[in-house]
């Protein structure tokens, strides 16, 4: 038998954590974003459990301002699936009318992170998959597969346990949680290389096509619902056409878009492996901190 | 920046990914993976070593390039050039301190290989990140200043590695533009370090001379500044060394069963990740530690069944016979099976505050099976620099001793010197479920079966034989109000009528006595399953038919229970009744007092119950009245008593 590839071998590891969470857990929930990482813990999570479909619900913590292409691959992929689909929206947030333009790192905060906990209070869920990977940001590096989390959702650094092997303690007093992360040790290429080797259905704004944008911020974004910014920026944006894409997917007023021609995958990985803009870039969310951003929101229960 | 003549000789794929992408996919399709820890401090350089091949690799972009700038002003050590270590400390506390203090990963590529590097803090009170960092790692790093050669923490960090099992050290001697290159001064670390290997049994190693800062000797060999070296670059000599997967798929078949995969009565599939050799389907094999045989079907995946399989692969097998099988038990090569036992010998290395507790029970975890174990007094603790052994009474946090084990029950394991995901096992405390400890198994020791098979003059089957019946543990389990007492109670009536003999083991007769100490808290429950697994265990020694009518809310614990017992004496009774209808019964007012708060750990309420997944005898107390339910236990176990 030849020697296992590098893709071979991750793909191995993921499946067998999935199976750990749900061979140790009581109420285990996967995390779903619809972005390609999340496609990709997806599928692997079928290939985990068949013949059974994953034996654990799909988790949507939404903020009602993810690109319409997000939420119609959402709902395809739970259906196709026959996977359950539980989308949570928090109520206050919503009620108090919380966007993007008018509440900043609020938006992320009161959707994401207070929804997220909300969520996994609600359902009571014990050990919850994401798709963070290490090498997206620096304090990922040291984040564990499996990741736990005091009652309160805290993540305490320095109160992390040691993985060793591939063995993974699940022990957990009542109340606390986990958050496991099966593709940790995966990169972006890794990520865009298996999804073409899988024929791994994506969301089509990652690839380069003409789209409405404006200018907001020094940034461009696509223009996905112009009934609601126009309610929400006081004006109507000056639209432009433009071949766009994204390298990642957010909050459609959070997520930057950049000028590409890259339509197919093959595209994509190349654009991306000569481009000098690294993934996170697009996102404004590690900035606001400065350098320590996202271990300040990951102590605070931001995923 | 620094510049050197090898600065620019990275790595030659920008061209390819331009011209002919497709080309340049193919080729990272196919790309092995290689794990290795880098040991040292920042004194030596590793920080600035991995920030180095990360940026050669391309695996920072500009706008990390640009942080990276900033912050070398702001807080780097290397004056106005770029300080690579930044790259990859990362938390802020540590960036304040100047040190990292815990394991991060980082990745990077070549054309030939993907690395996930382990970086781990060099300092001794921090040898328990090393121990994990480098227990996955197939290569070892290890960085020795050249103005400083051995010291006491290359000697410490050597020792590490290879007591993980690392078989491929790289002894990276940095900083030679800090010497002017000189060969002399490397011969001479060289051979102070062959001296060493000798003495703690390392076979070989492989020595390069190197400048993380410079770039000399990591993509290119030899640098211009060192022609008189005449071995591998860094990066040549970290694509070709041979991978531990390779040599795992050499050896005989292994499987630890993860979870057992029914999506329907008519499929039963064994899920794990395969730790040793390959399977085909065709293959016998055997089921351990219970000794059952078997032959291998089919190999599932979701593409379609499979030809073979490899260590190192998450598969899911199905096998011609409905042999008994579950998580916890090793799927192996049928003529070759690995040994189970209950006493063991390891080394242990503490990762804990709190000091170890000989004699205390924590949860060991090996491959898929968790177990009680209880560690005995060290036999020695060893002194991580001189490698001399103390006399210990504990283990405190970092320390490193060898001690014996116990488990409740047989554990299914190899030498970690053979099998790494058999023979390493962590230790987990019952009360902070804390990961306390690791251990690598040594050896069994056989002296567990003489204490505990010591032939005696009249044997249980002679006991058996005297009562004209098979002695059986009928272990009724199910939630409170179920009705597990009343159909014992009805079930024992019966036999006694047919002139078994029998004895009925309830909450009434050992919470009140033998197990009056336990409370209601996880432990005390499965303290209690222990001590009635083990009662009940005698009185089928004694050739006695045993009942009993306990929760036992927990699987593992019945399981526990089953393995303490030959196979077929246990009979899992499960008294299937939903929730809601027990909590409407509420014969005791208990659940009442649980939805009030004024009852914690209640099962059922905030309190789990697993309910069997493969019970001999089911009964459904919905459609059953007791008398039928009675009726239907004993019809079933008739034949068998």
């Amino acid at each position: 038998m030849a020697t296992l590839t590098h893709l071979q071998r991750l793909e191995a590891e993921a499946i067998h954590i999935m199976r750990e969470v749900v061979a140790e857990a009581q109420n285990p929930v996967m995390m779903y974003s619809v972005g390609k990482d999340s496609a990709v813990m997806l599928h692997l999570a079928r290939k985990a459990f068949y013949p059974s479909p994953p034996p654990f619900p799909l988790l949507h913590v939404d903020t009602t301002w993810k690109f319409q292409d997000m939420y119609a691959l959402r709902d395809s992929m739970a259906k196709k699936i026959g996977m359950e689909l539980l989308v949570w929206h928090n109520k206050e947030a919503e009620e108090r009318g919380i966007n993007p333009f008018d509440h900043g790192p609020l938006h992320t905060d009161m959707w994401k992170t207070q929804g997220l906990k909300q969520a996994l209070d609600h359902y009571g869920f014990d050990a919850a998959f994401g798709g963070a990977r290490r090498d997206e940001e620096k304090s990922r590096a040291k984040e564990r597969v499996f990741s736990f989390r005091t009652a309160s959702h805290g993540w305490d650094p320095k109160n992390q346990r040691p993985e060793l092997w591939n063995l993974y303690n699940a022990r957990k007093a009542k109340g606390e949680s986990i958050r496991v992360f099966p593709i940790s040790n995966w990169t972006e290429l890794d990520i865009w290389q298996y999804i073409m080797a899988e024929n791994i259905e994506i969301v089509p704004l990652y690839f380069a096509a003409e789209r409405p944008t404006f200018e907001w911020e020094g940034g461009l974004f696509m223009a996905d619902d112009m009934d609601r910014l126009e309610k929400v920026m006081g004006k109507k944006p000056e639209i432009t056409m433009k071949s766009i894409r994204f390298r990642t997917l957010g909050c459609f007023p959070l997520t930057g878009a950049v000028e590409s021609e890259a339509a197919t995958l093959e595209d994509v990985v190349q654009e991306m492996l000569l481009t000098t803009t690294s993934e996170r870039q697009g996102r404004t969310i590690d900035k606001d901190e400065g350098g320590a951003g996202m271990e300040k929101k990951k102590q605070e229960g931001y995923f | 920046m620094p510049t050197s003549d090898t600065d620019s000789q990275t790595y030659e794929t920008d061209a390819l990914i331009a011209e002919d992408i497709g080309a340049y996919l193919d080729q990272h399709q196919n790309k092995q993976l290689l794990r290795f820890i880098t040991c040292g401090s920042v004194d030596d350089g590793k920080s600035t070593l991995i920030g180095r091949l990360l940026y050669d690799s391309k695996m920072i972009f500009e706008d990390q390039l640009t942080a990276l700038e900033d912050d070398s002003k702001k807080s780097g050590t290397q004056g106005q050039e770029i300080d690579f270590a930044l790259l990859v400390d990362g938390l802020a506390a540590e960036r304040e301190q100047g040190i990292t203090i815990d394991v991060a990963y980082r990745f990077f590529a070549t054309e030939k290989r993907k690395f996930i590097v382990a970086d781990t803090p060099g300092h001794e009170q921090y040898t328990r990140n090393m121990v994990t960092g480098a227990s996955t790692a197939d290569l070892a790093v290890i960085l020795i200043d050249a103005r400083k050669g051995v010291l006491v923490q290359t000697r410490r960090h050597s020792y590490l590695a290879h007591l993980l099992g690392i078989k491929h050290l790289v002894l990276a001697v940095n900083k030679m533009d800090l010497v002017d290159y000189d060969q002399a001064t490397f011969d001479t670390i060289v051979a102070d370090y062959q001296k060493f290997a000798d003495e703690i049994g390392i076979e070989s190693f492989t020595a390069i001379p190197i400048s993380g800062f410079k770039g000399d000797n990591i993509t290119q060999a030899p640098s211009a500044n060192t022609s008189w070296y005449d071995g591998k670059a860094l990066i040549d000599h970290l694509e070709s060394v041979e991978l531990a997967n390779t040599t795992a798929q050499e050896r005989a078949f292994r499987m630890p069963v993860q979870w057992v995969n029914r999506p329907n009565l008519d499929f039963r599939g064994f899920a794990g990740l395969i730790s040793d050799g390959t399977v085909k389907p065709g293959d016998k094999v055997r089921i351990v530690p219970a000794g059952k045989t078997s032959t291998v079907k089919s190999i599932v995946s979701f593409e379609g069944d499979m030809d073979e399989a490899a260590a190192g692969q998450s598969v899911t097998i199905t096998l011609d016979d409905e042999v008994d099988c579950s998580r916890g038990d090793v799927i192996a090569t049928a003529d070759d099976p690995p040994e189970a036992s209950d006493q063991f010998e390891a080394t242990i290395v503490w990762m804990d505050d709190e000091a170890m507790k000989p004699g205390r029970g924590y949860f060991l975890k090996l491959g898929t099976q968790t177990v009680t174990a209880t560690v005995q007094a060290p036999k020695y603790e060893i002194d991580v620099n001189s490698f001399e052994h103390l006399a210990a009474k504990t283990l405190e946090l970092n320390s490193i001793g060898v001690a014996e084990l116990r488990t409740d029950r047989p554990i299914t394991f190899e030498q970690y010197s053979t099998s790494r995901q058999l023979g390493g096992f962590i230790l987990i405390d019952k009360i902070t479920n804390a990961t306390v400890a690791a251990g690598m198994i040594h050896f069994s020791l056989r002296r567990a079966q003489n204490v505990h098979w010591q032939p005696t003059a009249i044997t249980r089957e002679d006991h058996a034989n005297k009562m004209n019946q098979n002695p059986r543990v009928l272990w009724f389990t199910g939630l409170s109000g179920s009705g597990k007492s009343t159909i014992a109670n009805a079930v024992e009536q019966r036999l006694a009528q047919m002139n078994r003999h029998t004895f009925l083991l309830d909450g009434d007769n050992v919470r009140h006595g033998l197990n009056k100490d336990l409370g209601f808290t996880e432990t005390d429950r499965i303290e209690n399953i222990r001590r009635i697994g083990e009662v009940a265990k005698l009185m089928a020694d004694a050739g006695l038919i045993v009942l009993t009518a306990f929760i036992s809310p927990f699987r593992a614990e019945r399981q526990m229970v089953r393995a303490m017992l030959p196979e077929g004496e246990f009979i899992e009774v499960f008294v299937d009744t939903p929730l809601e209808v027990a909590e409407e019964r509420d014969v005791k007012g208990l659940y009442k007092k649980a939805r009030a708060g004024e009852l914690k750990n209640f099962t059922g309420i905030d309190s789990p119950y697993e309910e069997p997944q493969n019970a001999e005898i089911r009964v459904n107390t919905v459609d059953m009245s007791v008398e039928e339910a009675a009726d239907y236990v004993v019809a079933q176990i008739l034949p068998l008593i």
